[in-house]
């Protein structure tokens, strides 16, 4: 069973997050900010990473970058999930290493088809 | 609705787009066609059957065709067949025209357009390899209103989500408010033109590949035999078929047959006879045309 890491400061969409991704099979782990999504990791690096970006503590987009240097960073697939829909945040995400981007709202059918396209499922 | 209005409106759908409505449709009907009866100004269904009747009443009748016509669409619709086209079809197709560099492609239901458009971002993105050649990809539909949404090429955030990557997106889309346009350069690739695949489509020309998804299953079996007759005239001898996953020609047709482990591919029966020379072998061969997996094409020959 893959593992996925679901980082969302509301409850519920980490909720809707995990409904969804256990349906396709996905061991969820929760972290509520990019400081809690990081340490995480240092325990044990997930297979995927459902990330949002606008947070407390450490956004999505600082988590991303520190992951990416860390050792064994470079192994998660991460989709980001958020309400940022604009070219520009969409292509700093993608440049600071995500692998797949979602726009708030989503449902089931784009989680679906997102984590297709970058081979999760 | 009674059930000899359900009748009528059966044979008013299958006269007039060859749509075969099975009876569990009832929901489908209700749901598609309430907000035109409404816009309509009737009240109820039974109303708009009765004035689907009525000699005169043509905006009306063709609403109700468009309306019970209309599929949903995604970007890279089941990937699969995008796989095909870039993998097997466009492979064969680059060696066998390489003396005339020309590829004509025909979305026979176009809708509202991701479908031609996925398949021109395929084309953009095979890059030099399609330097100097000619590209013709041809959408139809038998509705207008869909057709037009599929020329302004406006999609919303939902629709830009499914099956696009988001690298495309940013690639061939540009932000318009909360909507996603799709670069003049790829609507350019695409000529969309209104067709009703129940009549003649000749003037089309001929296509090297033809997309044919999802749409067979609106009609009854004569109806699928005569149109597959129809399309195997409208391509040269090694030219491909895609249909839908669940589709098949298997007892409508001999004039196609199965790519072998493609699953929605077919090509003219006379690919798979030519054993030694024909072109099935490279489309069969699942590879690049440089290196043709030969013993899938020797078993495709013996099958022929």
């Amino acid at each position: 069973m893959k593992q996925c890491l679901v980082v969302d400061d509301s409850s519920v969409i980490r909720k809707v997050a995990r409904r969804i991704l256990e349906d396709l099979n996905f061991e969820i782990s929760e972290a509520e900010d990019g400081q809690q999504a990081l340490d995480a990791c240092r325990t044990a690096m997930p297979d995927a990473i459902l990330l949002d970006w606008n947070m407390p503590v450490m956004d999505g987009l600082e988590f991303l970058t520190s992951l990416r240097g860390e050792e064994g960073g470079e192994k998660p697939i991460v989709v980001f999930c958020t309400t940022e829909n604009d070219v520009a945040h969409i292509a700093r995400a993608i440049r600071a290493g995500a692998n797949e981007y979602i726009m708030k709202p989503f449902d089931r059918e784009i989680v679906e088809a997102k984590f297709q396209e970058v081979g999760l499922i | 609705m009674t059930p000899n209005e359900f009748e009528n409106l059966k044979k008013f759908l299958k006269d007039r787009s060859g749509l075969v409505l099975s009876n569990d449709k009832q929901y489908l009907v209700e749901s598609r066609l309430l907000p035109i009866a409404r816009t309509a100004g009737m009240d109820n269904l039974s109303a708009l059957v009765q004035g689907l009747q009525k000699p005169g009443n043509r905006q009306l009748q063709e609403d109700v065709v468009e309306a019970m016509t209309t599929n949903e669409s995604f970007f890279f619709r089941d990937k699969t067949p995008f796989d095909h086209f870039k993998e097997i079809m466009m492979p064969h197709v680059l060696e066998a025209r390489s003396s005339t560099r020309s590829v004509k492609i025909w979305c026979a239901a176009a809708s509202t357009g991701q479908e031609p458009y996925s398949l021109s971002i395929c084309l953009k993105e095979m890059g030099p390899k399609m330097a100097g050649w000619r590209t013709r990809i041809v959408g139809t539909d038998l509705s207008t209103e869909v057709l037009e949404k599929a020329k302004a090429g406006i999609y919303s955030q939902f629709e830009v989500q499914r099956g696009l990557p988001i690298q495309l997106l940013l690639k061939y889309f540009e932000q318009k408010g909360d909507m996603w346009q799709i670069d003049a350069g790829i609507r350019a690739m695409v000529e969309l033109r209104k067709l009703n695949l129940l009549e003649s489509f000749s003037h089309l020309g001929e296509f090297d590949i033809i997309f044919c998804r999802n749409v067979l299953i609106y009609f009854d079996q004569p109806t699928k035999s005569e149109i597959l007759g129809r399309l195997a005239k409208a391509m040269p001898v090694d030219g491909f078929l895609v249909l839908g996953a669940a589709e098949t020609v298997v007892g409508l047709t001999d004039a196609f047959k199965p790519v072998p482990g493609k699953r929605g591919l077919f090509q003219r029966k006379e690919a798979f006879a030519a054993s030694t020379t024909g072109s099935a072998k490279t489309a069969a061969a699942g590879g690049s045309a440089t290196t043709p997996a030969r013993p899938l094409a020797a078993g495709l020959g013996t099958r022929a």
